[in-house]
């Protein structure tokens, strides 16, 4: 269990448990509606949830993770404490996410600041620490470098897309990569979100509390307009296309590119019998074994799991990608032609 | 295959069995994988569990297969459906096979079988006989296969070792019996990673994905310094001994490089990761439920054993995987390529009555190549 300073509290709220600290601090969530000075501490929750739906970070009062007075700190915590309870009265997901969102990059700055703090050995220990509580993820520091082992590099890295996340754009030496304390902290950004919505996901809801209704309307009409609309061009992709032209000239399409292709049509609602005919002019085609195959990545026969089709970085590995400025980053060859409006 | 071809191989391959227990030993943590086995021109057999050598004899002897797996992957309960294994965790595999390799001599010998009217010719896009384009493709692999195979399995170990800090004892390397090598990395930190992990793995042993930032190539305003030395680590170092030859030729070289351009620089390393990038079969590593060929078993693409390879460098699978027996045998033969086996040439024979030792027709047989009558 880490144990937190106050202005690290204030750094890294989510690590507090929201119910101790307020009874610590005395204060009922009731008493936040109706004393004036306690709501100014909801007026900043609610700023805090506003700025991070319009995608930006929330700006602290902290001066360099440090309060200028006592009670600055008490509110960074409290504002916290409170979004999270204006977001669970609304009811409304998208706010949890966007919220989280936020906050992990607002908690990312101040772990990458504690990192690369060469004059305070303590901070880099308590922001290594907090990694591997909450990540297990072991970092070690050597010389101006994070260093950490390549697997548990890979599991992070993974959920990237950009290319310099790739284990190949790194230095690694001897089962370890090198990493700057920003590339290291960014490395945990998605899990340090999910950790956070995680928090607010499972913290209860309370009954609505009086002083607090005009808020959450708010904040309902707020998530209200991050609906998105799709339209699909109902193109397919090129690694699609590719794999349909091979097929009908009669060659050879590997094992991994008819799993693709058959797995993209179960996907997008063809039936098994629709699909076998695809498969005719297969050097080595058989109709028994088509079928069973097919019905088998359907779930309609075995263990009844529904194969997926594979992301566009396993294509690629597989040198089944050919794409195009259409499939505009895509991640999976399901995505293609979709846009949002 | 016709009935009595069946019973030939299976003949040969119970013997094999019978006389060499010693050979054919469960891995370790035996409870904990998933066996399975082919029997000829029939499915696949798997979801199996075995205890020991003894259930795993007993298993060959009664089954006769032609193919005998065992999963990488060490679960809770081996023999129950896929989601309910409960995996656990899966040893590293590499597959790097000869047909990967995009070698010259392949093409001198490479046979092409007509599934529509069996005609046997030279590699060929279409019969010679009947103009079907369904054709099967059998190789009987070279020397020049095999020695580039073991070049491959060199740089995978030297990557594996430098880089990923493993240890050579745990690395090890087997004839897979057909065309190429298997290697197994055990005890690694790589032991619980799941499969997109292990395709990021086999995109930095294939040098895939590189960005020309990586070998200090910018896009603005690029400059000499960021381009890596020869005593550097890693892919930067292997890079810098590929593309600059020696330390007198580098500063040309770099000019060059600088004037050519970001474009081209990505150009060249493409070029470069096919000659410096290792090749193995991304979908082997990947795949972390798969049942891989059992060490000490007959691949029955050959009738050659899988085995381990103690002296890489020396290693001649041709005499040291045939294991079957030298007893005679008539066979009829339609094999336009010559190969050679326990230090014996045979071929080419065209469409001809011949009498060979059984290990030299189980390989033929095995490539479609020959048939009992």
């Amino acid at each position: 269990m880490l144990i937190l300073g106050q202005d690290e509290k204030a750094k890294y709220p989510f690590l507090t448990d929201a119910g101790e600290y307020l009874k610590d601090k005395g204060f009922p969530l009731v008493q936040f509606g109706t004393d004036p000075v306690l709501k100014l501490s909801v007026e900043k929750a609610f700023h805090r949830i506003q700025v991070a739906t319009e995608g930006q970070i929330y700006k602290s009062d902290l001066i360099d993770g440090q309060a200028s007075k006592p009670f600055i700190l008490e509110r960074e915590v409290f504002s916290f404490l409170l979004a999270v309870v204006l977001i669970k009265l609304t009811g409304m997901s998208t706010l949890t996410k966007r919220f989280a969102l936020a906050e992990a990059r607002r908690a990312e700055k101040h772990l990458e600041k504690d990192l690369g703090n060469a004059s305070d050995k303590s901070k880099i220990d308590l922001a290594i620490r907090i990694i591997d509580d909450l990540f297990s993820v072991q970092v070690e520091k050597l010389d101006d470098y994070f260093v950490i082992p390549v697997s548990d590099y890979l599991k992070h890295s993974i959920n990237f897309h950009e290319r310099e996340w790739k284990l190949i754009n790194r230095h690694v030496e001897h089962g370890k990569v090198f990493l700057t304390p920003h590339e290291t902290v960014r490395l945990i950004r998605t899990e340090l979100g999910t950790y956070i919505n995680s928090k607010i996901v499972n913290a209860k809801t309370p009954t609505m509390i009086s002083g607090f209704e005009d808020y959450v309307n708010k904040l309902v009409l707020l998530s209200k307009k991050f609906t998105t609309f799709t339209v699909t061009t109902g193109e397919y992709p090129p690694c699609i296309k590719h794999a349909i032209e091979i097929l009908e000239k009669g060659e050879n399409l590997p094992h991994s590119g008819r799993f693709m292709l058959a797995t993209f049509l179960l996907s997008k609602g063809q039936s098994v019998e629709q699909i076998t005919p695809l498969f005719k002019n297969a050097p080595d085609y058989n109709e028994r074994v088509t079928l069973y195959q097919l019905n088998h990545l359907a779930g309609t026969s075995g263990s009844g799991t529904q194969y997926s089709c594979p992301s566009c970085t396993k294509l690629k590995t597989q040198s089944l990608c050919f794409a195009i400025p259409e499939c505009d980053n895509i991640i999976s060859p399901l995505q293609f032609g979709k846009k949002r409006k | 295959m016709e009935e009595s071809d069946i019973k030939f191989l299976e003949e040969s391959f119970k013997k094999y069995y019978f006389d060499h227990f010693d050979l054919i030993r469960v891995p370790e943590r035996t409870s904990e994988r998933e066996f399975g086995y082919q029997k000829f021109n029939s499915g696949m057999t798997r979801h199996i569990s075995i205890k020991d050598d003894k259930e795993l004899h007993l298993l060959l002897m009664q089954n006769i297969p032609s193919d005998v797996y065992c999963s990488n992957a060490y679960y809770s309960f081996p023999n129950l459906p896929m989601n309910e294994k409960d995996w656990k965790e899966a040893d590293l595999i590499f597959d790097i096979d000869a047909k990967d390799l995009n070698l010259s001599c392949r093409q001198d010998h490479t046979i092409s079988i007509c599934n529509d009217c069996n005609e046997v010719s030279k590699n060929s896009d279409q019969c010679i006989k009947c103009n079907s384009i369904k054709l099967e493709k059998k190789s009987l692999p070279c020397k020049n296969c095999i020695d580039f195979s073991k070049i491959e399995v060199s740089k995978l170990s030297e990557i594996l070792i430098d880089d990923f800090a493993i240890t050579s004892e745990d690395i090890h390397v087997y004839f897979s019996g057909n065309e190429g090598f298997h290697v197994y990395v055990y005890n690694s930190q790589f032991q619980q990673i799941g499969s997109r992990e292990r395709s990021e793995l086999v995109d930095y042993l294939m040098l895939h994905g590189i960005m020309p930032e990586t070998f200090g190539m910018k896009k603005f305003k690029p400059n000499r310094s960021s381009f890596p030395d020869f005593n550097e680590k890693g892919w930067r170092g292997r890079f810098s001994k590929q593309m600059f030859g020696s330390k007198s030729k580098r500063s040309k070289i770099i000019s060059e490089l600088l004037v050519n351009g970001y474009t081209s620089f990505q150009k060249d390393l493409d070029n470069i990761s096919e000659k410096i990038g290792v090749k193995v079969d991304p979908n082997v590593t990947m795949d972390i439920h798969r049942i891989f060929r059992l060490p000490g078993s007959i691949n029955s693409k050959s009738g050659l054993t899988k085995i381990l390879c103690r002296d890489l460098k020396k290693f001649d699978p041709y005499s040291e995987a045939s294991f079957l027996n030298d007893d005679s045998i008539e066979i009829f033969a339609n094999c336009p390529i010559e190969f050679k086996l326990k230090n014996k040439k045979f071929g080419p024979y065209t469409n001809e009555k011949i009498t060979v030792p059984t290990y030299a027709a189980v390989y033929m047989i095995c490539k479609k190549l020959a048939t009992i009558d």
